[in-house]
């Protein structure tokens, strides 16, 4: 039988505020435990918390920036369960009536494009951390340390509708969520931190079925490659389960990236009734138009009008286009670099950006701001093979000598250095074809007698005899010239 | 001099000013007073030297002129006003040796105007009940009769007042607890409308109902009192701003209540003359004891003199406000008390094998009987499949009562009068075996409290062969304290009950 996965999915983001949703003690992380946290985080008798504002400009922003709807008036509900890490014994979320409702997402997966649609935002409250592991009591016995600092540090839960249909389909969304709120500046994406935090709702069904089939929940997975392996075991386990005969029964589950599998942590059975109602010491979230347009107005150029941008005024392919906008650091870096080339050049600038460039970053898992070669020396790499200086070839050397630092990455001392000047010398390049044609006149015999291949044949042979350094291009044309 | 019992705030502020007594000599003898009163079990922590130091503090804002209306003047917290210096228990187990890191909004801004801090008011515990019986550390004693409970859930801010330990206390108010203890110890009380008084650092019981209010021998004090607690605060979320188009800060209250009562000078004998007076038909039924309603009638007739012309009104959701009230309040509560777990401060059991068993078994040994109650019922009312039946129905019911208010008073009359409470004081120990029988008590105020309204209890007469207090309920539209209070002063003026006394056996 063949089988279809389906994915939704549902991500933590913290937001980048410097205080917390509800308190105003500090969010920056790595503190010393515990030193983070004030009568509100404690949840003391007679703390009361109050909304931070800069938690809802980020929401606003995020909402305008996936095109979803802002609620005029959205509630703050408790959900309420008792854990160690959750000092009131209730979290402050939003139920009924979440501040972003729907919105989308484009990207692509390899060369074909999709878009996932977004059910809803809303703002919530993080807990505390509980340390089982690394933590021991005043005795040095294994005991379990409540960590609060990061109580109350503002969370935009982001959900998806069940629309993904591939592993590599959920990363890819992920992938351009996390950009997406990493350039709004609503996000500081560390992942490693747990800034942003993905939840896997995962079923499969057979290929054609119409009805979902019972799903599971794979919770707090931080990073694309686990995202994606956890998915990927977590789908090959439902279809074992299935063609044995057995049936899912709908769980939360833990993906181990040690073993790299997932486990069962609690089945529905014993899921909780959170006894969800509307926070009284929270008035309704009303967000004014007025409220809205000021944080439109302070708003960066979006993802999605830059992607227009390249593909109308740049006339890049919209899969260029949409790589480019993944994220706001390769987006500038591409904007830099063509604030020095004419528009014609656009193409060429984004296949060395998403080639060689993205290719070194990863190697050396850098961050595009950190890139030893800059937009205009990039820029200038550009103007070099664009001009027929460079052969792609000998660009490529180019860019690892930059990367290296050599000559202070000045291009054309570099080509100089190490002698990469293509010949595009018209007299030079017709005395080498001059010298082929004498040297093979078998295959020029075989070209007149209508052998393309000849043809192909005798273009080597030039190019061997001008050590790689001659145009190409030239050498066809002229090559076909002397020919007649 | 220092026998406070028989002045009006007006009277001590100027014996303080001209200096015929000291902040010191009458926090010494509220004090003293305290202590000889201790049977009546009002106070929960006492701390002379803190107290003294208040009072020293005081008395040099005086000698160098830095005198607001109360700088001097004694006054006491009911014990879920979390205070810094003195505990908090809320009058439970649970937080019995709690010591707040801040003080409560209430607390605050009474300090900054220089009242002296006698000490902390013996409560139900988390404020829940009618009768103080539900205080973790014993009931408090009714200063006209010791057989008799004072009331709750703010029964020791009532009784100190009462037995004139205190010329003022504080008192919260989510259901009745300021206005039914006044009621039945004979004093003035006022509940404030809803978000004009910062609930910051009043141990939650049900959020959207709590508001604080304080309790004084006469209506004249409360207006002091409440208008220097009342504004907006920052850190309450349902603190107002605006009340209708009037800045909520200070000076609010005492400008509404001088401008209505200049206004009732101006009518001479008949000060109230044109004054719609609404008497609801509902709060005059069949579960009314006779000694109240002859009290309450004898009330209305006096404010009839004064000018006043009384409108038939009717309230008919009146009734659905006990079960609208008792689901409400308990839900909110059911999750306001969760944050008491053992986990970071309050009562931890001794002996558990798990985390979970911590839990659960700190809050078996911390919380008494009427909270364990209402945890359950609120939890019950906000589960999965009962929420709509019960928590929505509940809300529901709220809008119509509101409505039933806004009604009379948009249209009809401009404040309501009625009974506080369908009896006088009960015996301590009565219904202690139906526990919801005292529910039904709070028939009157519960409706009040669901509409965020402002009202008040005044003393009115007596029942039980003139032994018990009856209280008389005024309840004013929205921000109409100022007019409540003066229309209260002004009945007081013409009448006595305020001014007499318990004679105190102990």
């Amino acid at each position: 039988m063949k089988w279809e996965i389906v994915i939704g999915l549902e991500t933590h983001t913290q937001l980048s505020t410097q205080s917390k949703i509800f308190s105003g003690s500090s969010t920056a992380f790595g503190a010393a435990p515990n030193t983070q946290a004030n009568c509100v985080d404690l949840a003391l008798p007679g703390s009361l918390p109050v909304m931070n504002r800069g938690a809802v400009d980020r929401a606003i922003r995020f909402g305008l920036a996936v095109g979803g709807t802002v609620s005029p008036r959205s509630i703050f509900a408790r959900k309420n369960y008792f854990y160690p890490d959750l000092p009131k014994n209730y979290q402050i979320t939003q139920f009924e009536i979440p501040v972003v409702v729907g919105g989308k997402i484009r990207f692509f997966v390899g060369d074909e494009e999709k878009t996932v649609n977004l059910t809803r935002a809303h703002l919530e409250e993080d807990a505390g951390k509980s340390l089982h592991d690394t933590f021991k009591g005043p005795q040095g016995e294994p005991a379990t340390g409540i960590d609060l600092n990061r109580t109350g540090t503002p969370l935009l839960e982001i959900v998806t509708e069940p629309e993904m249909r591939s592993a590599a389909e959920a990363v890819e969304y992920a992938k351009t969520l996390h950009g997406l709120v990493v350039w709004l500046g609503i996000c500081d994406g560390n992942m490693q931190e747990g800034s942003f935090r993905c939840d896997a709702n995962v079923s499969v069904r057979p290929v054609g079925q119409k009805e979902f089939g019972t799903r599971t929940e794979i919770k707090n997975v931080n990073s694309f490659r686990f995202l994606e392996r956890a998915i990927l075991f977590e789908a090959r386990r439902q279809i074992d389960v299935l063609e044995d005969g057995g049936t899912i029964i709908q769980e939360t589950r833990l993906y181990d990236d040690v073993k790299d599998e997932t486990r069962s942590m609690r089945t529905k059975e014993d899921a909780h009734d959170y006894r969800y109602f509307p926070d009284p010491d929270l008035p309704p979230l009303i967000i004014s138009n007025e409220w809205i347009e000021q944080v439109r107005a302070d708003m960066p150029e979006l993802p999605v009008l830059r992607r227009e941008r390249y593909e109308t005024e740049l006339g890049l392919p919209a899969y260029d286009a949409a790589q480019l906008t993944v994220t706001r650091g390769v987006s500038d870096f591409f904007e830099a670099t063509m604030t020095r080339l004419p528009a014609e050049q656009a193409k060429l600038a984004s296949n060395w950006i998403m080639g060689e460039l993205a290719a070194s970053l990863n190697r050396e898992e850098r961050e595009i701001a950190d890139s030893p070669v800059t937009p205009e020396d990039l820029a200038r790499l550009v103007q070099r093979v664009a001009d027929g200086t460079l052969s792609n070839k000998a660009g490529r050397e180019v860019f690892s000598a930059m990367w290296a630092g050599e000559h202070d990455r000045d291009v054309d001392a570099i080509i100089e250095a190490r002698g990469l000047k293509q010949v595009s010398d018209a007299g030079a390049i017709g005395t080498l074809i001059d010298e082929v044609l004498a040297a093979h006149p078998a295959i020029v015999e075989e070209y007149r007698a209508g052998k393309q291949k000849a043809f192909n044949s005798l273009v080597g042979q030039v190019m061997k005899a001008g050590k790689g350094k001659v145009n190409p291009a030239q050498v066809n044309q002229m090559l076909k010239e002397k020919l007649g | 001099m220092t026998d406070i019992s028989s002045f009006s705030l007006s009277g001590l502020r100027q014996a303080l000013d001209g200096k015929q007594v000291s902040a010191v000599e009458l926090a010494e003898a509220a004090l003293n007073r305290a202590g000889q009163h201790a049977s009546l079990n009002a106070f929960l922590h006492i701390d002379p030297e803190l107290t003294l130091t208040q009072a020293r503090a005081a008395d040099e804002r005086i000698a160098r002129g830095d005198v607001h209306a109360l700088t001097g003047i004694p006054i006491a917290h009911k014990d879920v006003f979390v205070t810094r210096q003195w505990r908090t228990t809320a009058g439970s187990l649970m937080l019995k040796d709690y010591v707040s890191p801040f003080d409560a909004t209430v607390v605050t801004h009474l300090a900054n105007a220089g009242a002296v801090n006698i000490g902390k008011l013996n409560c139900d515990e988390f404020a829940m009940g009618s009768g103080n019986e539900n205080s973790a550390f014993g009931v408090c004693r009714n200063p006209w009769d010791p057989q008799a409970v004072p009331g709750g859930s703010s029964g020791g801010s009532a009784v100190a007042v009462a037995a004139g330990i205190v010329p003022i206390s504080t008192g919260t108010d989510t259901g009745g607890s300021v206005r039914q203890p006044a009621a039945l110890c004979g004093v003035s009380g006022i509940k404030p409308t809803y978000g004009t008084v910062s609930r910051f650092g009043m141990v939650a019981f049900g959020s959207s109902l709590d508001q604080a209010g304080p309790l004084a021998r006469h209506a004249k004090d409360l207006v002091t009192v409440l208008d220097t607690i009342s504004g907006f605060d920052p850190m309450d979320s349902t603190s107002l701003q605006d009340c209708l188009g009037t800045p909520n800060v200070a000076g609010r209250v005492q400008q509404a209540f001088d401008k209505a009562s200049a206004g009732y000078r101006e009518g001479g004998v008949r000060p109230l003359q044109g004054l719609r007076i609404g008497v609801p038909r509902e709060y005059f039924g069949a579960g009314l004891n006779s000694e109240v309603a002859a009290a309450v009638e004898a009330a209305l007739v006096e404010l009839e003199k004064l000018g006043a012309v009384r409108v038939a009104i009717s309230l008919p959701n009146t009734e659905l406000a006990i079960p609208a009230y008792y689901v409400i309040a308990p839900a909110e509560a059911s999750s306001n008390l969760s944050r008491y777990d053992g986990v970071r401060y309050g009562h931890r059991a001794t002996a558990y094998r798990n985390i979970d068993e911590m839990i659960s078994r700190s809050r078996a040994e911390g919380f008494g009987a009427e909270v364990q109650r209402r945890i359950l019922i609120g939890s019950y009312v906000l589960s999965q499949g009962y929420y709509d039946a019960y928590y929505l129905q509940a809300q529901r019911i709220r809008r119509l009562i509101v409505d039933d208010f806004h009604q009379a008073l948009s249209t009809q009359c401009d404040i309501i009068v009625g009974p506080v409470t369908p009896d006088v004081a009960k015996n301590i120990g009565d219904n202690n075996e139906d526990p919801t029988a005292d529910w039904l008590a709070d028939i009157y105020t519960l409706g009040v409290s669901l509409a965020g309204l402002p009202a008040m209890s005044v003393p009115c007469g007596f029942g039980r062969n003139g032994t018990r207090p009856v209280g008389l309920h005024i309840i004013g539209n929205y921000f109409d304290e100022g007019r409540l209070l003066a229309v209260a002063d002004c009945f007081q003026q013409h009448t006595d009950w305020h001014t007499r006394t318990p004679d105190i056996q102990s």
